[in-house]
């Protein structure tokens, strides 16, 4: 009723190839994104209560936006390409401490340059633990990103130079300035998110709409049968783990960088990989709306767990919460394959197809 | 020093090997648990690991309280009743609420599932069981022993804990090929692992036989805690020690037994010699990615792994 497809006639191509074709949907995202940029920051000038304080920015939206962000990256070659990696949190160290040598190296470069430059250096890598993927698929692609995973973690440990031989091993990101502007407060730094966020989601969904998105499709689905149509596999999965390392290296710089601020290598052991396919699987595999949808929920979830017990003032322990936390994630994502293998993403679009014909049945 | 031979240099070569090849084969009882489970239902079982901590936790918890009630054998029996009980209860509810209605997916799909599993498992577990660290003490002599002593200087240095959990292991190995061999549930199992449709069209049940090797890694879970248990004490690190058996598959071959043993044994020596050998002049601790690095080089060059099954796709 108040959402429907009917109506909307398409008389150029251009309308056909829109990203957004339904006309509330546009309004929709145009609305989400003027709330995101403009209200919430005057909602916390104003001091409304939940946006009030810094604590809504800096612990819960911008760790959200940056995962979600990365799992943007880890979905092009997982739900888009169908290469399984369990090396994401490796990539996005590499990222981190790319643009640590940068800044450390470099002390004149524009941020953003540093920011490019960390996603250039995880792509390398990535590339480079990509190439089993030419010959091995499935879970012995799993083994090999493994390998990458526990190399790089002794690499941020051992090898002096990636952490410029800080003694205790961890290292302090330099203070955010962008063309003058000093990224300070954790309002300011998650619009820097929020912007790269945007950005990243725009390219990733024009990316898999396009010829290359297409050929990860195709090698995802059949890979033989793509070869024989005419794609090229070592061509189409070198890009997407390149894009897919450079998404997540990007994310790694600012994980470390905004949200972080000083890190030790742990911050991107395999714990975040998981948390990063997690992400993919529950928000929805091959979806990048999946991606913002899985990372608030995986993100939110542990301070559910936390915060509803004391909000009804059961006393939990926090070692209890932890086990709790660890149970219902297993359960949730077995709960995912069993019941719905797209995810959350696919829940979201169940109910845009509902709310096309209410409150007609049918 | 000249170059050439030196025994007292040749017989701590032995020694490393000896510690390799017995932690090796504490790799290869974990890596047995996966291979089953491959072999049976071609699921990639990440959960292998937390199989093995809570195994570990029930059965170190169990022995805890029950060496203060009865003698140390009945308790000691007990306790391994116990956890074998528990791993039977996990293989059935896996079956009932996750195989089962996951039948026909794909193998991404079944081995993300596993992961589920393996949280799960993990936080019930330490949940219910605790998450310190445990000594488990089953009564295996700790003592070191000096071999060869008439050969090199010193002798080589073994653990007579580690031997006896290599005579664990190969008792297990033996009891697993019977079992395969000559029993008729065995070679149910053999059957579904050759061929799922046509086992089920000469009516074998699959989720009997599904649930049967869950029980059976279950099992193996159990050896594989006993022995690293009291090795290193029962704790969350069991799970990464489980890591190592990814590799191990991976060069022995996914689907073979023999594979998982040789497997083992040539990761756990390699890696302790490559640690000893190599590791000084690269900062140490490769241990880590050692095995994961032997894995990919094995992978690149004959992907089936050393004993496994080769993998032929058709269009």
């Amino acid at each position: 009723m108040f959402y429907r497809e009917a109506g909307h006639f398409h008389d150029k191509y251009r309308d056909e190839m829109a990203i957004f074709q339904i006309r509330e949907d546009r309004i929709g995202i145009r609305l989400l994104l003027i709330a995101a940029f403009v209200a919430v920051p005057l909602l916390h000038a104003a001091g409304v209560p939940p946006f009030a304080g810094d604590y809504l920015f800096s612990a819960v939206l911008t760790p959200l936006l940056i995962l979600a962000t990365a799992a943007i990256g880890l979905n092009l070659l997982v739900g888009y390409c169908g290469q399984i990696s369990l090396g994401a949190g490796a990539f996005m160290g590499v990222g981190a401490y790319a643009a640590y040598n940068v800044s450390v190296h470099l002390p004149g470069l524009p941020l953003l340059a540093t920011f490019l430059l960390a996603g250039a250096a995880s792509a390398v890598v990535g590339l480079v633990f990509g190439i089993p993927s030419l010959r091995i698929k499935g879970l012995y692609l799993a083994v090999a990103t493994l390998a990458a995973q526990f190399f790089l973690d002794w690499a941020f440990l051992r090898v002096g130079w990636i952490t410029n031989y800080s003694a205790s091993g961890s290292v302090t990101a330099p203070p955010l300035v962008i063309a003058g502007w000093h990224v300070d407060s954790p309002v300011e730094r998650y619009l820097l998110v929020l912007a790269v966020a945007a950005i990243v989601a725009l390219g990733a969904a024009n990316l898999v709409r396009g010829n290359l998105g297409r050929q990860w499709m195709a090698i995802r689905d059949m890979d033989i049968a793509a070869e024989i149509i005419g794609i090229r596999p070592m061509q189409s999965k070198l890009t997407a783990f390149a894009i897919s390392s450079f998404i997540l290296g990007l994310a790694g710089a600012l994980w470390a960088f905004v949200n972080l601020r000083a890190w030790e290598p742990y911050a991107f052991s395999i714990d975040r990989s998981f948390q990063l396919l997690f992400i993919v699987i529950i928000g929805g595999l091959g979806s990048i709306i999946g991606c913002f949808l899985g990372a608030a929920f995986i993100w939110l979830l542990p301070l559910a767990v936390e915060g509803i017990p004391r909000w009804l003032s059961i006393p939990i322990a926090a070692d209890a919460a932890a086990n709790l936390t660890l149970g219902v994630f297993g359960a949730l994502i077995l709960i995912t394959l069993i019941f719905e293998p797209h995810g959350l993403a696919r829940i979201w679009a169940i109910m845009k197809h509902k709310l096309r014909r209410w409150p007609f049945p049918y | 020093m000249m170059l050439g031979f030196d025994p007292a240099k040749v017989g701590f070569f032995f020694e490393v090997l000896a510690s390799g090849l017995l932690s090796g084969i504490l790799y290869a009882l974990v890596a047995l648990g996966f291979v089953l489970i491959f072999k049976a239902s071609g699921v990639f079982n990440f959960a292998q690991g937390a199989m093995v901590l809570v195994a570990g936790l029930a059965l170190v918890r169990a022995l805890g309280w029950l060496e203060t009630q009865v003698p140390f054998w009945l308790a000691l029996m007990l306790a391994i009743a116990f956890s074998g009980a528990l791993m039977t209860g996990i293989a059935w509810a896996v079956e009932r609420f996750a195989l089962r209605k996951l039948v026909n997916q794909t193998a991404l799909t079944l081995f993300m599932a596993t992961i589920g599993i393996t949280f799960v498992l993990e936080g019930l577990g330490q949940q219910i069981f605790g998450a310190q660290v445990y000594k488990l003490d089953i009564g295996l002599p700790r003592d070191s022993l000096f071999v060869l002593e008439s050969v090199f200087d010193g002798g080589i240095l073994l653990n007579q804990l580690d031997l006896w959990s290599a005579v664990l292991a190969a008792l297990l190995v033996v009891a697993l090929a019977v079992f395969f061999q000559k029993t008729q549930v065995g070679r149910a199992l053999r059957a579904v692992a050759d061929d799922h449709a046509a086992a089920q069209s000469v009516g074998i049940p699959l989720t009997r036989v599904w649930f049967i090797v869950w029980m059976v890694a279950g099992f193996v879970a159990i050896a594989a805690a006993a022995v690293w248990g009291s090795k290193v004490g029962v704790q969350f690190s069991l799970v990464y020690v489980a890591l190592k058996a990814l590799p191990v598959i991976i060069v022995g071959g996914l689907t073979s037994i023999p594979g998982a043993i040789v497997g083992g044994l040539l990761i756990g020596a390699g890696e302790k010699l490559a640690e000893v050998y190599l590791g000084p002049s690269v900062g140490g601790g490769i241990e880590h990615w050692f095995a994961y690095v032997v894995a990919l080089l094995v992978l690149l060059v004959r992907p089936q792994g050393l004993f496994g099954d080769r993998i032929i796709e058709r269009i």
